[in-house]
């Protein structure tokens, strides 16, 4: 069968010091599944992220992200290719509004990285303003979009920094343990959220520790372990894996 | 009332009618003379100016003063070289500003926090080493840079003879010394409130308030911050060129101790003062700093004894004595003083305090989104 | 060779004083948290102690003696200081040695001075924005500036050296490198004095239980915090060590450059350069950069080097700062994360 890959990890080595926190990873991502990556704490999912976008450079190896190679590529510039992030700890605009918080990358995907209009009228932008008031209703946010994102609780900051990621549609969306912090009642929200988008055939990439939302949400589950993929495949391939469960079972305890 | 405010042509009027009729309501204060208000109106671009980089993108320059200093003596030059018309001398002082502003801010800008701070701060200081020493053929070193006989002037020149004494900035023949020199500031300063306005409600303006907050999410979400933040270190040079230049048409003399970093540091203390990131709160700053360094320094222990003439002899003596500690020459302890109480009691400057008491006399319910600096669309 | 040695011996001193500021500044900053921006009016005060004492000592007793005629025909006033009426030679050497004896009363007060300041203002200020505290101790600056000048005057006061080290030294001849190399033994003094200081302070720092929790409170604020060590005692000690240095740093400057009200804001920008380019929280590389960029200053001011780049003795210092901070992201020595907020 063909398949259309949207990211490639091909072969990437990185290590810190003498520690190696990623070595030979070479991960496929096919377009419009939601890819899960599980593993134990400190197996390198992070270092994996933050090498997608561009956040540190690995060693060696490449990440191709729809035919483009981007190990020369900025943070700005990975993001205007289409690739958005969901941070472990929400990365957010904290003395800004909510609604700021949201046009903020609406505009980032209409004007491209850098736009000069330093006299143009923020109040002029009502397409903007209501596709952000509607991403923010989607996260059921809506109602606090006068408030200062600070003062949110850190479940409503994770669906805000969520809802900062949806509105610029991305090609493919990273989402680092979105449910984190979260009490049971919005983590099922987000999940349902997440579901809704898969149906509109975005791509994800979704490292998480929730077995409950990873299994209701992948397509496909890669299992790192000391920076190193030990297991590829469906989720329940993965399921009956012993070495998996020896990674986590025997490894981790 | 809020709303009628925060419609463009309503605000500019207001803004226009409190400016130009300064002359009228600094009389009980006790300002009303020429050079006073031309510094207010000077200063408040400088200030206003040096909030667009510091309070929109959180990137504190120590080193501003030099586009002051750079705008003063390009401005200088024109009435020398060209013309005592006012025009070409700031369109010259802004332009050099600007290109300063480019060269500095697109070095400075490659490092954030205190680094850039302290980089500013190295530029601004060798601006101002050189000036004393080996730019002495431009800047003229200790004495300044000033007009004299001698100067070219060509295009005046081509028009008229050289007169007797040393001539007089002008605009189409209006001396600019005295109220005539105000106003033209204040017609200035208006234009820059109205420019500082846009940015503050425009969507670049909004994307600076993103750096200042989180510069890393402004890179993961698809902006490239340095162009953003050089624009706004350039406008804000721009600014503060404008207020150099303006110095110098109210009074033709540049000298090096302009760029010093207490000049720097002057600004900082204005914006801060008034309110970091907001639109007017560094304007009061600078207003008041300006107001203390006149007033104050002006007074004496004469003026003391009358003031506290209703007190019996004993207490009176005593009552001068401390106080005049206070001006005169030790206005500077009064500024400390007073930089101390506000930064004590009142963090977020006299901005702040307005708003507090704004929420005070509206029946205290906090709650309503009356923080927002940034004018929300009515509709 | 010997005027390049000449000038490396000249940027010591300097250099010292630099490395003295920076440190109390580092000290300030990496344990407590505060941009101290009224650290140079403390380098201030240490001075205006020596001055103080020098005065104090100095007060004369007047006689007049009626025998000896003026041409005037008044008495003759014989002017001797109570000092040395009162305890004769001990007296005169207490007034030629008052700088370096003026340690002894500058140690209490500097840190009579830092504790107040520390518990009065500093320490309601450890969770604010930098911005803040910059502010405020800017202020504090400003006040204490202006009550020295009301009560000194706006002049430089001189102080003299004790008569012993008034003179130059002829370092050349001592090292047998010829008779060229003649330096103010004051310097060499002042040199000295600043590495026995730094070396007391590191010594501090590594051996005593204070040091310990200081140098753990610098890696991680945090951490020590919930210890439950009691860090307010501790974080005024601190805060105290940094005005003791500094005004030591003073007192000893006082024969070198005659001290007035601002002196302390001129070393203080100076200082701040050094504690950037060492690297913001780092003691040695604040001590580094405080030596390094003196000696540069001093090299940089040659005749030699001047003829080929005019003015570079005026920027050399903040040009050193730009192309360290543009090729090492955080100052010679200094960590990630500190200060980029």
């Amino acid at each position: 069968m063909t398949t259309n890959s949207v990211l490639h990890v091909a072969d990437v080595h990185k290590s810190f010091g003498g520690l190696k926190a990623l070595s030979d990873v070479d991960l496929n991502v096919e377009e419009g599944t939601t890819h899960a990556i599980i593993g134990p704490n400190g197996a390198g999912k992070s270092t994996l992220l933050n090498v997608c976008v561009g956040r540190i450079k690995p060693d060696s190896g490449h990440v191709v992200f729809n035919g483009e190679v981007l190990d020369n590529h900025t943070p700005d510039e990975i993001n205007q290719l289409g690739v958005s992030r969901v941070f472990q700890t929400p990365e957010i605009f904290s003395d800004l509004t909510l609604l700021d918080n949201v046009m903020i990358p609406a505009f980032a995907s209409r004007d491209g990285s850098f736009s000069l209009r330093p006299f143009s009228k923020l109040r002029h932008e009502k397409a903007i303003r209501e596709d952000a008031e509607n991403t923010l209703a989607d996260v059921g946010l809506a109602v606090m979009k006068d408030r200062e994102a600070g003062s949110l609780s850190r479940g409503d900051k994770r669906r805000l920094e969520l809802a900062m990621c949806l509105i610029q549609q991305p090609k493919l969306l990273l989402l680092d343990e979105p449910t984190a912090g979260m009490a049971r009642h919005d983590t099922n929200r987000t999940v349902d959220l997440l579901k809704t988008i898969k149906q509109r055939g975005m791509t994800k990439v979704i490292i998480e520790h929730d077995m409950h939302v990873v299994f209701s949400l992948a397509d496909r589950i890669s299992v790192l372990a000391q920076g190193r993929i030990i297991a590829s495949g469906t989720p329940d391939e993965i399921k009956g894996n012993p070495k998996v469960q020896e990674a986590y079972l025997g490894g981790a305890h | 009332m809020k709303q009628l405010f925060s419609r463009e042509p309503f605000a500019l009027l207001a803004f226009s009618v409190v400016i130009l009729a300064m002359p009228l309501w600094l009389t009980p204060l006790g300002a009303n003379y020429p050079d006073l208000l031309q510094k207010f109106a000077i200063f408040a671009i400088f200030a206003m100016g040096f909030n667009i980089l510091f309070g929109l993108t959180g990137y504190l320059s120590f080193g501003h003063a030099a586009f002051l200093g750079v705008g003063s003596y390009a401005a200088v030059w024109s009435f020398k070289l060209f013309t005592m018309n006012v025009l070409p001398a700031i369109f010259f002082g802004v332009a050099f500003a600007g290109l300063f502003g480019l060269l500095i801010g697109y070095i400075s800008l490659r490092r954030s926090g205190i680094y850039f701070s302290i980089l500013t701060l190295a530029f601004a200081q060798m601006c101002y080493n050189l000036a004393y020493s080996v730019l002495t053929p431009i800047t003229n070193g200790e004495t300044g840079l000033q007009l004299t006989l001698q100067d070219p002037r060509i295009i005046d020149r081509a028009f008229a003879e050289a007169g007797a004494g040393l001539p007089e900035t002008n605009l189409f023949g209006i001396d600019m010394s005295g109220y005539p020199g105000f106003y033209f500031c204040a017609v200035m300063l208006i234009i820059c409130f109205f420019i500082t306005r846009r940015i503050f409600n425009s969507p670049f303006g909004l994307m600076l308030r993103g750096i200042k907050s989180n510069q890393n999410r402004m890179g993961y979400t698809g902006f490239a911050t340095r162009p953003y933040t050089l624009t706004a270190f350039v406008i804000s040079g721009m600014f503060a060129g404008l207020a150099g230049s303006l110095l110098a048409v109210t009074d033709p003399l540049a000298g090096a101790e302009r760029m010093q970093w207490t000049a720097s540091g002057e600004v900082v203390l204005m914006t801060i003062l008034g309110g970091v990131g907001t639109l007017i709160g560094p304007m009061l700053g600078a207003w008041i700093i300006k107001y203390f360094e006149n007033i104050f320094s002006s007074f004496n222990n004469a003026t003391l004894e009358n003031a506290f003439s209703f007190l019996p002899e004993g207490l009176r003596t005593m009552a001068v004595d401390v106080s005049s500690l206070f001006v005169g020459e030790g206005w500077h302890l009064t500024l400390g003083v007073l930089f101390m109480l506000i930064v004590i009691f009142l963090p977020g400057g006299l901005m702040e305090g307005w708003r507090r008491l704004l929420r005070r006399f509206s029946g205290g319910g906090g709650g309503k989104s009356e923080t927002a600096p940034v004018v929300q669309p009515a509709e | 060779m010997d005027a390049i040695l000449l000038q490396f011996l000249n940027g010591l001193d300097k250099g010292g004083a630099y490395a003295l500021i920076a440190l109390g500044l580092t000290l300030v900053f990496g344990t407590l948290g505060v941009v101290n921006f009224a650290h140079g009016a403390l380098f201030m005060l240490g001075a205006f102690c020596a001055v103080t004492f020098n005065k104090l000592l100095s007060l004369e007793q007047v006689v007049l003696d009626e025998t000896k005629k003026t041409a005037w025909g008044t008495a003759t006033e014989i002017r001797t200081p109570y000092i040395e009426s009162w305890f004769g030679e001990l007296g005169s050497f207490l007034l030629d040695y008052s700088v370096p004896v003026s340690i002894l009363v500058t140690i209490p007060v500097m840190l009579l001075i830092g504790i107040v300041m520390e518990r009065g203002l500093i320490k309601h200020f450890y969770n604010r924005p930098h911005a803040d505290q910059i502010l405020v101790t800017f202020g504090l600056a400003i006040v204490i500036q202006e009550i020295i000048k009301h009560y000194f005057g706006a002049n430089p006061i001189p102080q003299a050296a004790p008569d012993i080290v008034d003179g130059s030294a002829n370092i050349g001849a001592l090292f047998g490198l010829g008779d060229n190399i003649v330096y103010p033994w004051w310097r060499l003094v002042y040199f000295g004095f600043s590495a026995t200081i730094i070396a007391s302070v590191f010594a501090f720092l590594q051996f005593t239980t204070y040091g310990m929790v200081v140098r753990a409170g610098m890696r991680d604020s945090e951490t020590v915090g919930m210890l439950g060590i009691n860090i307010q005692k501790r974080f005024t000690v601190v805060f105290g060590l940094a005005a003791v240095v500094a005004g030591l740093a003073g007192v000893m400057y006082t024969p070198i450059l005659p001290p007035d009200y601002h002196m302390g804001m001129d070393f203080l920008v100076l200082s701040f350069v050094v504690v950037v380019v060492g690297g913001m929280g780092s003691l040695p590389g604040a001590v580094l950069a405080g030596f390094m960029l003196g000696i540069l200053q001093s090299f940089a001011s040659m005749t030699e080097i001047k003829s080929i780049f005019p003015g570079i003795d005026q920027i050399i210092i903040y040009l050193v700062a730009v192309v360290i901070l543009l090729t090492m992201p955080r100052g010679l020595m200094g960590r990630e994360g500190v200060m980029e907020e």
